[in-house]
């Protein structure tokens, strides 16, 4: 499996594995990029509405391209009735929301589940019908890349490309609203039409979707590389960069796991290679990861416990808390028998006198407002300058001797 | 409309209807609070749950697919609040990214596995298989006395009428503080309420609906129920317990008429195939949310003018 996997990764498992993965990575890329904007606008799941939305049209092109004499699996036609009644979904969301009293999370509920429903109703009619050849129609709920066509792999290529262009051209305005939808307002953005680009973008993605990883997935594939993004990074172009990149990597590496060992779907091996590397994100990602957070909860804990401990030792108080006593003993500030060691008095002395220094400064300050660099746990000469120090002192008096 | 009718029609439009009301009664308390795509994001998780059940036990019965799809949903409210807090993400998206991964893996453990002998697939999961839940050992409506007779109905039937009836009484019960914690959270903490459990309690309430309902009627039928039925009763009226009546008929309505319109209205168009009954009962609850839209009188927002 290991050698088919390689192979497929370097393009060499065949023709059509590699039109899968280059046109899945296209695919990938197209749809981390365009869901960051639906992500920053906060409307992630309107993505679902417009994906579900796309069946009953896949049935009408199915039936009419039939009754026109066809065999009805031609993609493209199949992708431009996807895309009408995708269209026709997301218009209905808008309007509900903007004209009656639901909320758009109801709106969005009502039309996935009425037209996915209604497609239904088209599919079973279709498996009753003599002509025509339905096969390949369940595929495109969950994405069926076994037996794709050159010329849908060209399609599912140039789409993904296209699409790629698309939201290159459009960064500036659609990072703009997607920041700050009021500020690009008064800037003289037209934030409608580019919700509208943002929203075409979308739709785009999910009918070039389809073929690949199918209809009910392809919303993973909107809105999962975004939220994974979202933890590396606190600048929008970078959110958008690494959606772009991680759904390419998932696109890409998903086809070729799918392409080395059977019974491995492609639609849902894509997903869950995006969520993999969205755990993985939600984890080891510097600064909002889990374990970066940990990290510094765990570094902000030992430092209050420290300055606690050292402020007990120098007033003489018996410390009974064990992750204070261990960490000063770890620091070698206190013994095992827990007497303060020379280094300890030396800076429990010190604690002692930052202290003071820092009641005087939160009353010189009181007035401009307590900083948060005031909190007491930075040493107090990085945030103060050498002058403002020996100005604090000269309010402290003369040194006393302690912890006797 | 004698023995046929009994035999093949009546217990699928009674487990429709009452799997109908069974989701809409939570989703009139869902719209209000704008959880309306809880009930979208359970009917996706619930499927790795009854796949990983069925894998453990070797089996399709239904206590097991219950407990695995009640599991999954408990899993999926997990990490949704563990992504939005840890990641601080906005709930729509943490939302997105677990059900759409949970699914996925639903499907490959199902491609995996072979469920070739069994009935579960991925379109049974979405369209249920409402036609086939028919009453065998009917003859006619004199079955309904006959304990011989009933000892056959299909067992998705006492099922899903116990899961409703359940959902009925608990809506009851809570009433007062469901309404007030609904309307004015705040408002309801200072009266002591516990709001938080109020809202799992809903939560799971919801998931207990889904999950029954899923496994007689199928996802689509259970996402429509828990939103188009109330949020079309959200546009007839004011109040909340006219609000509940209006859902609770229209929820009856699309079951019935889309049950009838699926296996009847083929045959009126010359056609002698029936189509799927869970699609046309989630296409009528449509057409009536958006009749609703279009006529409701209450269906604009307080303060801006009506019919304008």
């Amino acid at each position: 499996m290991w050698t088919t996997f390689l192979d497929a990764l370097l393009l060499q498992a065949g023709y059509n594995a590699a039109l899968v993965a280059i046109g899945a990575a296209l695919l990938g890329i197209a749809a981390g990029t365009s869901g960051t904007f639906l992500f920053l606008r906060k409307r992630a799941l309107v993505s679902d509405a417009i994906a579900h939305a796309t069946l009953p049209g896949i049935g009408l092109a199915f039936i009419l391209m039939v009754a026109l004499g066809g065999d009805g699996r031609d993609l493209a036609g199949l992708m431009l009735g996807s895309a009408l009644t995708a269209a026709a979904g997301l218009l209905l969301v808008e309007w509900t929301a903007r004209e009656t009293r639901l909320s758009e999370d109801a709106a969005i509920g009502a039309v996935l589940s009425v037209f996915f429903g209604f497609g239904i109703v088209l599919l079973t009619f279709i498996q009753t019908m003599s002509s025509g050849r339905q096969a390949g129609l369940d595929g495109l709920l969950l994405g069926s890349t076994a037996g794709m066509l050159f010329q849908d792999g060209i399609i599912i290529a140039i789409g993904g490309a296209l699409s790629v262009v698309a939201v290159y051209v459009l960064r500036r305005p659609m990072t703009l609203v997607g920041f700050d939808a009021e500020f690009a307002e008064a800037a003289g953005v037209n934030v409608r039409h580019v919700d509208l680009a943002i929203m075409g973008l979308v739709l785009g993605v999910t009918v070039i979707g389809l073929k690949i990883v199918g209809l009910i997935l392809i919303v993973a594939m909107l809105i999962i590389p975004a939220v994974a993004a979202r933890f590396w990074t606190e600048r929008t172009e970078f959110v958008v960069l690494g959606a772009g990149l991680i759904g390419g990597a998932s696109g890409y590496i998903g086809a070729a796991l799918s392409a080395s060992a059977p019974a491995l779907p492609t639609g849902p091996i894509i997903v869950l290679v995006c969520a993999l590397l969205f755990g993985l994100s939600l984890l080891f990602a510097p600064i909002r990861g889990v374990l970066a957070s940990v990290v510094r909860h765990r570094r902000f804990q030992i430092r209050v416990h420290r300055r606690q401990g050292l402020l007990a030792l120098v007033h003489g108080e018996a410390i009974h808390d064990r992750m204070t006593l261990a960490v000063l003993r770890r620091d070698g500030l206190i013994r095992a028998d827990g007497v303060a060691t020379d280094s300890g008095r030396a800076l429990a002395a010190k604690a002692l006198l930052d202290e003071r220094r820092w009641e005087i400064v939160r009353e010189l300050h009181f007035a401009d407002g307590v900083k948060a660099s005031l909190d007491g746990l930075t040493p107090i000469e990085e945030v103060l300058t050498r002058d403002e120090l020996a100005e604090i002192d000269k309010r402290l008096g003369p040194p006393v001797v302690v912890g006797g | 409309m004698g023995s046929e009718f009994v035999q093949l029609s009546l217990t699928p439009i009674l487990i429709g209807v009452l799997a109908s009301i069974a989701c809409a009664l939570p989703g009139n308390f869902l719209i209000l609070r704008r959880q309306a795509l809880i009930g979208d994001a359970i009917s996706h998780v619930v499927l790795p749950g009854i796949v990983v059940a069925f894998l453990i036990t070797g089996t399709v019965a239904s206590l097991p697919m219950m407990l695995g799809a009640a599991g999954a949903a408990i899993i999926a409210v997990i990490l949704i609040e563990a992504i939005k807090r840890l990641g601080r993400i906005e709930p729509g998206a943490a939302m997105g990214v677990v059900f759409t991964s949970m699914f996925a893996g639903g499907v490959l453990l199902l491609e995996q596995s072979d469920t070739s002998s069994v009935h579960l697939d991925v379109e049974h999961a979405l369209m249920g298989n409402l036609e086939s839940l028919i009453w065998f050992a009917a003859d006619d409506w004199s079955s309904l006395v006959d304990p011989v007779a009933l000892a056959s109905l299909p067992p998705e039937l006492p099922r899903i009428a116990v899961v409703c009836a359940m959902v009925g009484i608990l809506t009851y019960l809570f009433w007062r503080p469901l309404k007030i914690s609904t309307f004015d959270e705040g408002f309801a903490r200072s009266m002591g309420i516990p709001t938080t459990l109020i809202s799992i309690g809903l939560v799971i309430a919801a998931a207990v609906a889904a999950v029954a309902a899923f496994d007689a009627v199928g996802s689509i039928i259970v996402i429509a129920m828990f939103i188009c039925p109330p949020a079309a009763a959200r546009l007839m009226t004011n109040q909340l317990e006219a609000q509940l009546i209006w859902s609770v008929v229209f929820a009856v309505l699309s079951a019935v008429l889309g049950y009838v319109f699926a296996g009847y209205g083929p045959l009126w168009f010359g056609s002698e195939n029936a189509v799927s009954a869970a699609g046309m009962i989630a296409t009528v609850s449509g057409i009536i949310l958006g009749l609703a839209c279009l006529f409701g009188p209450q269906r604009r927002r307080i303060g801006e003018a009506a019919g304008v």
